[in-house]
């Protein structure tokens, strides 16, 4: 997965040639076309896949960088021109983005072998050449669009909701929950659906050869987060047993090899391993009524 | 109940809604969605929602909150519905705070609430600075559950291309394109409900909404018959982060909490602004606007943002920007309470706003405009009927609207949090109406002809073949940022007939070249310029709406500033009791006859209908039957 095909292709072009053939167009009349002509330049290796069962192939890009930018504002630029590092013009690079703050959790991919948001990995922060590829465990689409579906399917395997009447108001007021508390549950809600923990976790299956809504593997660490959130609601509460009762069974919470990647590369810093550990005394405390029939 | 079919377009915070009260009212939804929904630009509103608690001993009112909205919106919006959605906001909260939504909280474990622009009392709810995301986690998890119950079908990566209409003009299901196989085919429904969103891509890369946001959707509904209101009234946010790929939000809950927004008082001085000392500051919202100071609303911040940088030349460093300061406030304060927008500045500024100001400018962020829809006044509580089929119905039979989308409770101008408000309360009456609506249906969908749909299909498969064949030259991506920048200069923060009439003509002239694309791609699998490319054809059209009504508008309301037009406030400021006729002060009362006889004229809708020679524009009646608009806009 890391050997990069591209490497053994013809030696790049000077930058100024690539600069040239980017942008000539003056009906774009973006002043930061021109600006962005004018600063350093970045080479993108990027890992590409025509459609899921296609054979990935690697290409290269040479492309002028403005200040301020960042992967997917780069991905962005080069769709209006995408001529290879050596001269090709090849179809624009698939890519999933949307708000570009790091809160829809569209944008995550693997870049330069570590699974994180495009939008929030700076230029300055990256090397001359960046190595992008799809977001691995995941199946790819194309290019560097993968299909999440497995995470929000998890969240069903763990009954990831609290069960109301309807959508009506009922008068009731707001339970109370101390600042305390609700700061604790907050990490939680930051959870973005971006499932760079998924893709870091050792016990996460590949999607590779497994069913499309995988019903048995790892849930992984999102789905962990949320039945920790869910579980201390005072609504949430009242289902708390049929979630710990999901994640029991096989693919639940024992699965975690302890390898505690999830909390290292969440961009969110949710303390994924503390909910994991939170769980697991609240297991514990299930199976003891289970096997006491309470 | 026999249970309908019914299609809602939109996996944001409306569509949800939307989605949640159709399914649990017995019917199937099938919910199309561009992306999984928590991708939805509804995850990136920030500051909070409004709804009256009282929480803060401040002699807070749902009265209060109903003026506060009228008259933010320089009266523009039709009251009715605007006394229902604030009378319903409370209840609104109590159940997202039961579907689990992390609502932040006071030392006693109440719902906090804090202060927002345009009104005097605390009365934004907030999770964090995330709370549209939280919001949004609360819908979601509802609708998943539905989903799991086999209540809800999810269309992810699909994306309406057009509707489809039965011999006698009614919506009866629409056309879609799976963003991944290409595929076009036709979906029938009972109903149809547009939730899909807004459209501030038109102002490429100037602005905060999502690259998702193109309101290409609604542009179809319009091109197809919907009628298209105040499409000229778009909210320019005062507090956007500096950026060239996008000016991202910097929420108003920054000034709400005491965030300060200042210049140096020397425009050459060049020091690092933590150098400069308080003295030698301008904080010209507070000198210009005391009452009501940092958070006057937002089409006051931004014009007088603009004033600063663009007209006075007093912008930091001669350029655009100004600051927006935070450094003065305790640290554990803001980062409990704004923490997600801290975290966004830290990220993509560099810099800590804890440790020396932002820099900001205003960005577009929102469209009060969006589809005509409906409502059906309650004589007996003067709001609007609840269930009536009426309500949030385009002027399409069958097709309703709601969330951004839809034109409907904020004038001319948006009050901060009451976005949040909208959208989830335009959901559920939505909701509410089509189920009565359906209630009234003879025969279901399933017993249409299949010709109507079939040759829908037909249509917009031509036009994709045309796309993928054509090999015009004009590459999409080029012609949407020179729409963004036309916009951008054009049709912004400051507005004016000559340049209106020349982006007229520069739009008709993108029409033109927006014919001949060249996609570069014909891949049949995940192709994303083809979806791109008509995205942009109908973000150009919608773009000449915009302009257009911009054009006929020839007044200042909310947003919509014409300076030529101006009527300006008398210096001296109005009594807090100032009504018609009732000043001593000579110049305020030749100012109230001139402001209401301008109301006379222009206190009325834009309606912009499709034709094929371009839009059509007419006014109707604003109904004003719960307030009389007596008080002018005046925040000093």
């Amino acid at each position: 997965m890391t050997s990069i095909a591209g490497a053994d292709r013809p030696a790049l072009r000077g930058d100024g040639s690539a600069d040239g053939a980017r942008d000539t167009d003056p009906s774009s009349g973006s002043a930061a076309d021109t600006q962005r002509a004018h600063s350093r330049s970045v080479e993108l290796q990027i890992r590409r896949q025509d459609a899921p069962d296609a054979a990935p192939y690697w290409q290269r890009f040479r492309i002028a960088t403005r200040p301020g930018d960042n992967v997917v504002s780069v991905l962005r630029a080069l769709r209006a021109d995408p001529i290879t590092a050596d001269g090709e013009r090849v179809d624009p690079v698939a890519f999933e983005h949307n708000c570009m703050e790091e809160v829809c959790g569209a944008c995550a991919m693997l870049i330069d072998g570590s699974p994180r948001p495009a939008c929030s990995a700076l230029l300055k922060d990256l090397g001359a050449v960046i190595r992008l590829e799809p977001l691995p465990k995941f199946p790819v689409v194309r290019d560097l669009m993968v299909d999440r579906a497995r995470l929000f399917a998890a969240l069903k395997r763990t009954r990831a909701w609290v069960r109301l009447d309807g959508h009506w108001d009922n008068h009731e007021r707001a339970p109370r929950i101390s600042q305390r508390q609700w700061a604790a549950d907050y990490l939680y809600s930051r959870c973005m659906s971006c499932g760079i923990c998924l893709a870091a976790c050792p016990q996460f299956p590949d999607a590779a050869g497994r069913p499309a809504d995988d019903s048995a593997g790892f849930v992984g660490p999102a789905a962990l987060g949320q039945v920790r959130l869910l579980n201390a609601h005072p609504l949430g509460r009242y289902d708390k047993a049929e979630r710990l009762h999901a994640i029991m069974a096989d693919g639940g919470l024992t699965d975690c090899g302890n390898a505690q990647n999830c909390v290292r590369v969440c961009p969110k810093e949710i303390p994924l391993t503390t909910a994991i550990g939170e769980l697991g005394r609240q297991t514990t405390v299930q199976a003891v009524k289970d096997f006491f029939g309470v | 109940m026999s249970g309908r079919q019914v299609i809602v377009v939109g996996g944001g915070l409306g569509g949800l809604w939307a989605t949640l009260v159709i399914a649990g009212g017995g019917h199937r939804v099938m919910l199309f969605s561009l992306f999984e929904m928590m991708r939805s630009h509804s995850v990136c509103a920030q500051g909070g929602i409004n709804a009256v608690l009282d929480m803060q001993g401040q002699h807070d009112s749902v009265e209060q909150h109903i003026l506060d909205t009228l008259k933010g919106g320089g009266w523009l919006a039709n009251q009715p519905p605007v006394k229902s959605m604030c009378e319903s906001a409370p209840g609104l909260i109590r159940t997202f705070e039961r579907m689990g939504v992390t609502f932040s909280r006071t030392p006693e474990g109440l719902l906090d609430q804090r202060l927002f622009g345009g009104v005097k009392k605390k009365r934004t709810c907030f999770a964090g600075a995330s709370t549209g995301q939280q919001l949004m986690h609360g819908v979601d998890q509802q609708v998943r559950r539905l989903e799991a119950e086999g209540r809800v079908d999810k269309h992810e990566w699909w994306e309406l291309l057009s509707l489809v209409k039965d011999a006698d003009g009614v919506c009866r299901g629409i056309v879609a394109m799976d963003l991944r196989s290409l595929e076009v085919r036709a979906f029938r429904a009972d109903a149809v409900v547009l939730a899909t969103g807004g459209l501030g891509q038109l102002y490429t890369p100037q602005t905060t909404c999502s690259t998702n946001s193109t309101g290409a959707a609604a542009s179809r509904a319009y091109q197809q018959g919907a009628r298209f209101a105040n499409a000229e009234l778009f909210q320019f946010h005062p507090t956007a982060m500096i950026g060239e790929d996008k000016t991202r939000l910097m929420s108003e809950a920054a000034r709400g909490e005491g965030g300060r927004v200042w210049v140096p008082k020397d425009p050459t001085d060049r020091r690092e602004p933590n150098r400069i000392p308080e003295a030698e500051r301008w904080h010209f919202l507070e000198e210009w606007y005391p009452a009501y100071g940092n958070t006057v609303p937002r089409d006051i911040a931004s014009r007088a943002i603009w004033k600063i940088c663009r007209e006075l030349g007093h912008g930091v460093g001669g350029g655009d920007r100004v600051y927006l300061d935070l450094t003065h406030l305790d640290r554990a304060f803001v980062e409990t309470r704004l923490g997600a927008i801290l975290s966004i500045y830290r990220k993509f500024a560099g810099t800590d706003p804890l440790g020396a100001p932002m820099e900001i400018f205003p960005a577009a962020h929102y469209a009060m405009g969006g589809l005509w829809v409906d409502f059906e006044h309650d004589p007996a509580t003067g709001g609007v009927k609840p269930d009536s089929p009426r309500n949030h119905a385009t002027s399409l039979p069958g097709l309703y609207a709601c969330g951004e989308c839809d034109y409907a409770y904020h004038g001319a101008n948006r009050l901060g949090a009451n976005s949040l408000l909208s959208a989830s309360y335009s959901g559920r009456v939505a909701g509410e109406a089509v189920l009565s609506h359906l209630a009234g249906i003879e025969r279901g969908a399933e017993a249409l002809a299949d010709a109507p749909f079939a040759a829908e299909v037909a249509r917009q498969q031509s036009i994709n073949d045309e796309l993928m064949a054509n090999r015009g030259g004009e590459n999409p991506y080029r012609l949407h940022a020179a729409l963004g920048a036309l916009m951008t200069s054009r049709v912004g923060v400051v507005r004016d007939n000559a340049e209106l009439d020349a982006a007229l003509a520069e739009i008709a002239e993108l029409e033109q070249r927006a014919a001949h694309m060249d996609l570069t791609e014909s891949t049949p699998w995940a192709n994303q310029t083809l979806a791109y490319a008509r995205q942009v054809q109908d973000m150009i059209r919608l773009a000449r709406v915009m302009t257009a009504s911009a054009r006929a508008r020839d007044e200042c309301r909310g947003a919509h500033y014409k300076p030529a037009f101006e009527l300006p406030l008398p210096a001296s400021k109005a009594a807090s009791s100032a009504t018609a006729g009732g000043n001593a002060d000579p110049a305020w009362e030749a100012y109230m006859a001139r402001w209401q006889a301008n109301n006379e004229r222009w206190l009325k809708t834009t309606v912009a209908e499709h034709t094929p020679d371009g839009p059509r524009i007419d006014f109707e009646p604003v109904d004003l039957s719960v307030l009389a608009p007596d008080q002018p806009r005046d925040y000093r």
